[in-house]
């Protein structure tokens, strides 16, 4: 269903260090350093799964969900989902998947989540029918109730950080990309959202990458993670196996998986 | 192409619902009016030849120009977009299954259209009324009130293609300060916004007619006074259209080029 080979992504940044004086010098000539965000990135992914993708802070995690969504243009390498190259099939592709941004929002500021949601609904084209069904289906799993009449700059942050994730799902995309979607949830709302993740996979089949920085995110929802650090992918695998390889023998017994984590990343040298 | 006339619709609602800027916008816009006509008035009184324009055409000139300010002016602009462009927020946009310049220029319409009509409507009521030299006349002809409406449409049209511009060079500049600018101060003057163009100097007029920002509001004002005869309007329109066109042709090469070019930072 998706196989991504060999993506590379590199960004140019301005670089100087502090002061006036090099400010100054930097009107005359810029100093650009290559910073490769995605080296050589390969891996394949089987409808129906749910894959963590994990790594610490910069390790181009965001990167790679911007490439398979079709955002930016990766500098090498190619990839295929559901049989389309997402940056040249753009338009067409992207009637296919959902994409939540934890740190960004689709909702229209100044209007009623409703709205917004009617319009994705044209924007997607979905037959009214499916739309009022989804439509349910989400404000009672994701509990929207009286929120999808509430302006969205009256929302607090847990709330509209549902309301997006209904967003993403209103077309019945078979693929989801959640960014980082637990962002700014109380415990109740994160495990809602988690269960609710769990349901759309098993009841709906959608395929769904997921990166967190929340270690217990991923340990309730995928079985499969694959672990990115530098820009380099490091591990591709089951996390049962990850957990008996990292298991701290010194300690007694259970390791949390946040202590396993900490462990492989400072085996991998990434942090 | 239903994903457009929502986008339209739901900018159309949200955009009606500013009274207060819309009110404050119809009192600054008769106070413009007054003092422009009033140094008018001023200069045909003391004019001795032969004027190119005459002064009911410069009333109608004036007040036309206040009462449509919002289809007409590049200075009216859609701070989200700018936000989303810089801000990163152009993400989502990106994932959505439709064309982004027809997407953005729904709704870029929408905005200027809501605002028009929330403020055109009073001060075309009350500048019919004003006592000469300083009223709003009728039409010169049935056809030229036609033609007037279609050429302000179509003006209308270039102008948002001419704003798309502004657009897309944010995402090479990320910030709008520049080209607005530059825009806005020589889009105005070569529209005829500051000098009504029959008053400018000949040479200055051949520039002027060279270029589009006089379609979108010079064109049509000057059909309803009469001052372009309906048959020479006619005539021009094509010209109009042409204009049209390749401005959005190449509205949508740059954006396409810039869309390739994208990068969203952070998150």
């Amino acid at each position: 269903m998706i196989t991504v080979s060999g993506i590379s992504k590199s960004f140019k940044v301005a670089k100087r260090t502090s002061g006036v004086k090099s400010a100054f010098k930097a009107l005359f000539r810029r100093e650009y350093t290559e910073v490769a965000a995605l080296n050589d990135i390969s891996f394949a992914i089987k409808p129906g799964e749910i894959v963590g993708y994990i790594g610490p802070n910069g390790a181009g995690k965001s990167t790679t969900i911007k490439v398979m969504s079709g955002i930016l243009v990766p500098d090498k390498g190619s990839c295929s989902i559901m049989g389309y190259t997402p940056w040249l099939d753009r338009v067409k592709y992207v009637q296919n998947i959902g994409v939540v941004f934890g740190q960004r929002s689709q909702l229209w500021w100044d209007v009623p989540v409703i709205d917004s949601f009617d319009l994705l609904r044209d924007i997607y084209d979905v037959p009214e029918a499916e739309y009022q069904e989804n439509l349910k289906l989400l404000t009672e799993t994701l509990d929207l109730g009286d929120l999808i009449h509430t302006p969205v700059r009256q929302l607090s942050l847990g709330q509209r950080m549902r309301c997006e994730i209904a967003a993403s799902l209103l077309h019945s995309p078979s693929i989801l990309f959640l960014d980082e979607p637990t962002i700014g949830l109380d415990a109740v709302s994160k495990i809602a959202v988690r269960q609710f993740i769990s349901r759309i996979n098993q009841e709906k089949g959608v395929t769904i990458i997921l990166t967190t920085h929340d270690m217990n995110d991923i340990e309730a929802l995928a079985s499969r993670i694959l672990l990115i650090g530098k820009g380099t992918l490091l591990y591709d695998g089951d996390i049962g196996t990850l957990r008996d390889k990292y298991v701290d023998e010194t300690a007694d017994g259970s390791s949390s998986i946040e202590d396993i984590i900490v462990r492989m990343y400072k085996e991998y040298q990434i942090t | 192409m239903r994903a457009y006339l929502s986008v339209f619709r739901l900018r159309l609602s949200m955009g009606l619902q500013y009274r207060t800027a819309a009110l404050a916008g119809i009192a600054t816009q008769f106070f413009w009016g007054f003092l422009i006509l009033m140094v008018f008035v001023a200069f045909y009184s003391q004019s001795s030849i032969d004027s190119p324009i005459s002064l009911p055409q410069i009333a109608d000139y004036i007040w036309l120009q206040q009462a449509f300010l919002a289809l007409i002016v590049l200075w009216f602009r859609d701070n989200e977009l700018f936000q989303l462009i810089t801000g990163g927020n152009i993400a989502y946009e990106l994932c959505r299954p439709s064309e982004l310049y027809g997407f953005w220029y729904a709704k870029l319409l929408a905005q200027r259209l809501s605002g028009a009509l929330l403020r055109c409507f009073p001060i075309l009521l009350v500048a019919a009324f004003l006592p000469e030299p300083y009223r709003l006349n009728l039409p010169a002809t049935f056809e030229a009130a036609i033609l007037s409406f279609v050429a302000l449409l179509f003006g209308l049209l270039i102008l948002v293609s001419i704003s798309m511009l502004i657009y897309i060079s944010t995402f090479v500049t990320m910030s709008p300060a520049g080209s607005l600018l530059l825009f806005a101060v020589l889009g105005e003057f070569l529209a005829g916004m500051i000098i009504p163009i029959p008053l400018m100097p000949s040479w200055m007029r051949s520039i002027v007619y060279a270029l589009p920002f006089r379609f979108t509001s010079d064109f049509p004002f000057r059909i309803y006074s009469g001052h372009i005869p309906v048959n020479e309007a006619l005539k021009l329109l094509p010209l109009q259209l042409a204009w049209l066109a390749a401005l959005v042709a190449v509205g949508k090469y740059t954006m396409s080029k810039a869309l390739r070019r994208v990068v969203v930072q952070g998150g």
